[in-house]
């Protein structure tokens, strides 16, 4: 129906003078439909979504069925759903291939991007249930408050290099770079941090363990060849490193890949015991004097460091 | 005024992308009380999606690179109408912001010798983007705001600017919403800068999400500033075609910076019969020649898979259009066969994830098919080169929004340099206003309270336009009738439709409360998406001839006459009116570097 109406209508002379110079030239059109195809479902799919509707006074589960095409992802039909049911949907999204992180959601009870997750994992006979983050308190609908990410972050004491080499250039080699690299594949769509049983369902831990994510985001600072601030005492105090018991669920629903427990975590960890437990370690330090970084003992504040 | 939550500021930084955190941190570095908004999460930003690189002369890889090169390619690039002022800072001042990224934190891949590896890209001479993998934007954006944070940057999240206002002509603030609230927000500023991206969304088949409605261009149109080169949109040549749900989401022109090619349905690498004249004497026109390129850049010419943008993707337009593309309507691209599974997935690890996740392609074994998307748009807010000041006093723009570092196409990595580099200028300049303001201008509160008034319009209509609908109608308008291969009659009936589209958009109605609605909040870009169209609609009519991004079939050709000009917008008593501005003249010495034999 869409092609031959668009046909009819692009095929009709404009009848315009032509008005040189000035783009301002509104037709005198009459309000019509318009002509061009609008996005129709074809395939004929339908499925049953269970979206969690509410806000922080309370909500349900509530009911839709929308059609869905061949090759789509949960947040396309989330997207259909909002267009022609739910306009007031409340659901974040920004690059819709996995590189932002916003679209984070628990879609039957798993933590995952809804714009990574296709359709087709499901069984198109059972319904899909859609939920926001568990961790995080409610705002709307699919949409949580995540700004105990953002304070944990401002409290981490910064990438702290020295001066460059007199050539103006700093000289890494990609082996000694390759595995922070990996901690900066992270996206922040905080699933790990959602999924972590320490702040999952302890809402007192989030004072006492920075989570997953700053982890890694620590992890990357302690392993940088360039960094010269030792931030092993704020690991172990106020980012609370030995509270992770290491069960791994961070690891499993990061979709960057991020190897977040054995190679963030766990080594935070022995880091921390050595520099606190081990003799040899503590005799170096007696030896060699002056430590190499400087130890930080105190969280990071932009106003104190101004 | 009813009671509103105000701020009182310096400097206004609208957008969080990389040019929005690099000029805020410019700004704050300067003394001035800085505040940022963004429409999403800190760290979301559109910046996150860049993939190739930061196109910097810093000569890691190539000695033989330097400023002038560069400079030369960005203008040959954007078929010489771009600002030649722009184009040299931008060569000149890229690699400096590329170290500083480096001090705050960003982890390069790294050369042999330890230094910032770079890469090949199309339109680029020599080996010159600084890259992670095909993640760099990400780690841009996150340096960016790290060092943001750590400033203790004040950063206003999921917060949209709806009007910009003015005092005597002179910037005086801005009103905005919180999404999450859909209350109302005062920022009296004395400088604003824009960084609000492109505009991507006025397009169907896109890699833009949803962000991109053209904010700034149009907040600059209503404050009275002036628009350049709206009629040069970028299509990007490859983004997905399969399946439809991800059709226009990017493949990065790494693929064949890293030896990918392009074959048609007839397994041809069809790109060697689409080199034009211009870039004849550096492309190569053999596959034997092509492929010893990549290891061998002096004594052999580039693969014609990597000439600039526009060219590919009208090649690209062509062949599906011939009935020689894939089975989902684009071309193939095909670096499966050139490389093996080990070096694509380490040098292409997203591309790789994107594909299999998406797509259920795995890119080691099989060729992806792409084609043509909306990705860029070089016209924007006319600025002065050196400050990036707008034509109105204490309105700025830098990255995407501002226009003429790109002229009339923009080279792969040129973005990511620009918005260090200018939005780090554009924090200085706006700083500087700022201070030698003195006093904050005045806010006219009835206008705030008009502005408030119609934004809440919508919510009053018992039924009318469902703003999801008129964003698509919209779109498909311009992917019609404005997309990558214009003709008069089209764009004529584009502007037509467009008025309808606009008489709609005076009666959407959305339902629900203010609290975190996005039909609400897409009503609200609604016109801003409207004003951009016909921006870009309105230049593509009068450029009569094909140039970068902007292809006419009734006028296939370059055009002298039109070499010689901008096409400047600006609203006159509520109209759009249209003048063409001469090019600034390039000095003897830049001059020279476009007639030498290279």
């Amino acid at each position: 129906m869409a092609d031959a109406t668009t046909e009819e209508v692009r095929a009709a002379p404009t009848g315009q003078a032509r008005q040189e110079g000035d783009g301002a030239a509104r037709a005198e059109a009459p309000a019509r439909p318009s002509p061009r195809a609008r996005p129709e479902v074809t395939s004929g799919r339908e499925v049953t979504l269970l979206v969690w509707r509410g806000d922080a006074s309370g909500g349900s589960f509530v009911e839709y069925r929308v059609p869905y095409e061949e090759g789509e992802v949960i947040l396309d039909v989330i997207h259909r759903l909002a267009a022609t049911q739910a306009p007031d949907l409340a659901v974040r999204w920004n690059c819709k291939a996995g590189k932002c992180g916003s679209c984070s959601a628990e879609v039957n009870g798993r933590p995952v991007l809804q714009c990574m997750t296709r359709m087709s994992l499901f069984d198109p006979r059972e319904p899909i249930t859609v939920a926001p983050m568990k961790t995080f308190p409610i705002v709307k609908d699919l949409v949580t408050d995540v700004s105990f990410n953002y304070e944990v972050a401002s409290r981490i004491p910064p990438f702290s290099p020295g001066p460059p080499d007199p050539d103006g250039k700093r000289r890494m080699a990609q082996t000694d770079v390759d595995r922070i690299q990996e901690f900066r594949e992270c996206i922040e769509c905080f699933l790990c941090q959602d999924v972590c049983h320490v702040i999952r369902d302890h809402e007192e831990n989030k004072r006492l363990f920075a989570g997953p994510r700053f982890m890694v985001r620590l992890a990357e600072l302690e392993m940088h060849p360039l960094d010269n601030l030792d931030r092993r005492p704020l690991i172990r105090g106020e980012f609370g490193v030995v509270m992770c018991n290491i069960t791994k669920c961070c690891t499993e629903v990061c979709p960057a890949g991020i190897h977040i427990t054995d190679n963030a975590i766990i080594p935070l960890k022995e880091r921390v015991v050595d520099s606190y437990f081990d003799p040899i370690a503590w005799l170096g330090r007696k030896i060699t004097r002056r430590p190499r970084r400087t130890p930080v003992t105190r969280p990071w504040s932009a106003e104190a460091a101004s | 005024m009813a009671e509103i939550e105000t701020h009182d500021l310096d400097v206004l930084v609208i957008g969080a992308g990389g040019a929005g955190l690099r000029a805020a941190i410019e700004a704050m570095a300067r003394g001035a009380r800085t505040g940022v908004v963004c429409k999403s999460l800190l760290g979301k930003a559109h910046t996150v999606m860049a993939e190739g690189g930061i196109a910097a002369a810093m000569g890691n890889v190539w000695p033989e690179d330097n400023w002038q090169v560069h400079f030369r390619d960005t203008m040959r690039g954007g078929k010489m109408l771009a600002n030649w002022r722009m184009a040299q800072i931008h060569a000149q001042e890229t690699p400096d912001r590329v170290l500083e990224l480096e001090s705050w934190g960003a982890v390069f891949d790294r050369t042999p010798e330890g230094l910032i590896n770079q890469r090949d890209f199309g339109g680029h001479r020599y080996a010159r983007l600084a890259h992670v993998g095909d993640r760099t934007g990400l780690e841009m954006i996150r340096t960016l705001q790290q060092r943001a944070v750590a400033m203790g940057m004040e950063v206003f999240m999921e917060c949209v600017v709806v009007r910009l206002l003015l005092d005597q002509g002179r910037i005086a603030g801005a009103v905005a919403y919180w999404r999450e609230s859909g209350r109302f927000v005062l920022f009296r500023a004395k400088a604003v800068i824009l960084a609000t991206g492109g505009i991507g969304k006025a397009f169907r088949v896109t890699s833009a999400s949803w962000e991109y409605t053209g904010d700034g261009h149009s907040l600059a149109l209503w404050a009275g500033a002036e628009l350049m080169d709206m009629e040069f949109v970028q299509f990007h040549p490859t983004g997905m075609v399969w399946p439809p749900s991800v059709r226009g989401i990017l493949v990065t022109e790494s693929v064949r910076g890293d030896g990918g090619v392009l074959r048609n349905s007839e397994q041809r690498r069809f790109m060697f019969d689409y080199i034009p004249a211009y870039y004849a004497a550096e492309t190569a026109d053999s596959e034997d020649e092509a492929d010893h390129w990549y290891d061998d850049k002096r004594n052999y010419r580039r693969p014609p898979e990597l000439l600039p943008r526009d060219e590919v993707a009208r090649a690209i337009n062509a062949e599906v259009k011939a009935g020689r593309g894939s089975p989902h309507g684009g071309v193939f691209l095909d670096i499966a066969s050139r490389r093996d599974a080990e070096y694509i997935r380490r040098r292409l690890p997203s591309m790789y994830h994107q594909f299999k996740e998406l797509a259920d392609v795995d890119i080691t074994t099989t060729p992806m098919e792409v084609g043509p998307t909306c990705h860029y748009v070089m016209g924007g807010v006319r600025v002065e080169a050196d400050t990036c000041a707008a034509t109105v006093p204490g309105l700025y723009a830098a990255g995407e929004v501002a226009a003429g570092l790109h002229g009339s196409n923009r080279l792969g990595g040129n973005s990511l340099g620009d918005l260090l580099t200018f939005g780090r200028r554009a924090g200085l300049a706006a700083a500087e206003y700022a201070t030698g303001l003195g006093t904050q201008p005045k806010v006219d509160d009835a206008e705030v309270d008009a502005i408030i008034a119609s934004s809440l319009a919508p919510f009053e209509r018992e039924k009318g336009e469902n703003p999801f609908t008129l964003q698509y109608d919209i779109q498909s308008t311009m992917q019609d009738l404005v997309g990558i291969i214009r003709t008069e009659e089209e764009l004529r009936q584009a502007l037509e439709e467009l008025a309808v589209l606009e008489e709609r958009a005076t009666q959407v109605a959305v339902g629900g409360n203010r609290q975190y609605n996005p039909g609400w909040h897409l009503a609200l870009s609604i016109d801003s998406l409207l004003a951009v169209s016909r921006c870009i609609a309105t230049a593509a009519l009068e450029r009569r001839e094909s140039r970068g991004g902007h292809t006419r079939d009734d006028y296939p050709k370059p055009d002298e006459e039109f070499a010689k000009i901008n096409h400047v917008l600006r609203l006159e008593d509520g109209k759009l009116v249209l003048r063409r501005e001469p090019l600034p003249q390039m000095p003897p010495e830049l001059q020279a570097l476009f007639e030498e034999d290279h």
